[in-house]
């Protein structure tokens, strides 16, 4: 007789196999540590150059967006962030992947509709609720703050 | 003329024949252990074109191509084509066909689509309402994620469950009775639903679909599976052939290790990185086309179910939360015209 949706839904996940967690988790951990050390000396050399902390924390930034986007383009990132995982996902070089990615793909479908409309449609969410996170972060810091 | 025999199985009496089929693949398909078997590979994926939907038309173009010229057909021959593929309103065959002015049947059965088209050129030439008709259906790995899942440049990581979209297509021809490959049987499938919702896990959609669906055949024809050769599932994978035999083990059916599955036949799941195996409608299309349609013409397999699996979801469906319908069609291959079971 055929199991229940219940019944199955237990079959299935037996018969899955499970992610290799703990390589996954080290994996990011490494990708991710390198990533957050080119940034740290990206950022100590700007400031080596004269730039104030928060000036070279945006050149930092920019850098790193800059060598996603690139690598993305290159057909590199998705190679590293298959086996990275969250390494890659977690710092600003996901988000510029999530950025570049879909403009890259959609350019077939033209500049408004494709690369513009589509550009949006992973890292969308992010800006949209990552911005009304700050606007409550930010009343409740001029209330109680 | 069929014979509708049971609930959901046709017997046909005709025994229309396939009577030339053409495969065509691209580079990891080349890599794959059935590469050798291919009409046609191209190692470019975009088969020069400047879109991945044209290039899955140019698949179906290519693959009808060979299918055409390998029997010396005329496409002005040839009375209907079945076609279908995983692309939205089915523009994968639409385009690729459009250039040859044959009669079209637009299908939609997701990856069981070679089995459905290959089920109802067979019932119309067996009927006699077509002399020839011709079955096809296409996937490309970079159309369908494109549809269904991120950019190809996106950078995330799969399960282990989520299968590899084949780029390939199949095509076969579809005549009187002739020599073999022979179609005996066909059971068109009802949509079973047992309430997956992992889109990354359509193996586990599909397998409950195509266990119905085989027993359905075996009720219907008072046969087992020691009566063929070779039960071929579409793109089950790893997860969901794992499920199969457990589901027909409830309904007191042993595959006895005749089950093979298209997604696992294709590639090298040890070396290819395709994690649960292949899927897509070029993946059954292909397999059948280019390994098991000369296997029983040679007579090295004398009766093959063909079950091909379809996961019948769409991108809207799957952010609504519904849960991942399946659905199987079965053709009854064989390289004798004498049929076992009911007669």
């Amino acid at each position: 007789m055929s199991p229940t949706p219940q019944e199955y839904n237990k079959m299935s996940q037996k018969a899955a196999p499970g992610s290799k967690l703990w390589r996954n988790m080290l994996v990011a951990f490494l990708v991710g540590g390198v990533i957050c050390t080119i940034g740290q000396g990206a950022m100590s050399w700007m400031q080596s150059l004269g730039l104030s902390r928060e000036d070279g924390g945006a050149v930092t930034s920019v850098f790193l967006i800059f060598l996603s986007a690139l690598l993305t383009g290159l057909n590199c990132y998705d190679d590293i962030a298959k086996h990275a995982g969250a390494g890659t996902l977690v710092p600003i070089t996901g988000f510029a992947n999530a950025m570049v990615s879909p403009a890259l793909e959609f350019k077939r479908e033209g500049f408004i509709l494709g690369v513009g409309a589509k550009m949006f449609s992973i890292a969308g969410p992010v800006i949209l609720y990552g911005s009304a996170a700050s606007v409550v972060y930010g009343l409740i810091l001029a209330i109680f703050g | 003329m069929a014979v509708k025999t049971g609930k959901h199985t046709y017997l046909l009496e005709n025994t229309p024949s396939v009577l030339s089929f053409g495969a065509v693949g691209s580079k990891k398909e080349a890599e794959g252990p059935l590469g050798q078997y291919f009409d046609v590979i191209n190692p470019d994926s975009s088969f020069g074109e400047s879109s991945w939907e044209k290039a899955e038309s140019k698949l179906v173009q290519i693959s009808v191509g060979q299918a055409l010229s390998k029997g010396n057909f005329e496409p002005e021959q040839i009375d209907l084509a079945f076609a279908g593929d995983l692309l939205n309103q089915c523009i994968g065959s639409v385009y690729g066909l459009r250039d040859l002015g044959i009669p079209f049947v637009g299908l939609y059965g997701a990856c069981s689509t070679m089995a459905e088209s290959l089920a109802l050129a067979a019932l119309f030439v067996d009927a006699a309402i077509a002399k020839k008709a011709l079955a096809v259906t296409s996937s490309h790995f970079c159309s369908a994620e494109r549809q269904f899942r991120f950019p190809l440049e996106y950078g995330g990581q799969r399960p282990p469950t989520a299968q590899w979209t084949v780029t390939g297509s199949g095509a076969c021809v579809v005549g009187e009775s002739a020599a073999a490959p022979y179609v005996r049987a066909v059971t068109i499938g009802c949509i079973e639903d047992l309430g997956i919702k992992d889109a990354n896990n359509m193996g586990a959609a599909m397998a409950p679909a195509a266990a119905k669906t085989i027993a359905r055949y075996l009720a219907d024809t008072h046969t087992r599976p020691e009566d063929y050769d070779m039960i071929l599932t579409g793109d089950l994978g790893q997860v969901g052939s794992a499920l199969l035999e457990q589901l027909l083990a409830q309904e007191k059916i042993d595959l006895k290790g005749r089950h093979q599955d298209c997604g696992l036949l294709i590639y090298d799941r040890q070396q290819q990185d395709v994690h649960a195996g292949g899927s897509g409608c070029g993946c059954a299309a292909s397999v059948l086309c280019s390994f098991i349609l000369p296997r029983i013409r040679q007579g090295i397999l004398g009766d093959v179910l063909f079950v091909a699996t379809g996961a019948l979801m769409s991108p809207t469906s799957s952010m609504q939360g519904e849960s991942i319908p399946g659905v199987a069609h079965l053709v009854y291959l064989s390289a004798s015209s004498r049929r076992k079971g009911v007669e």
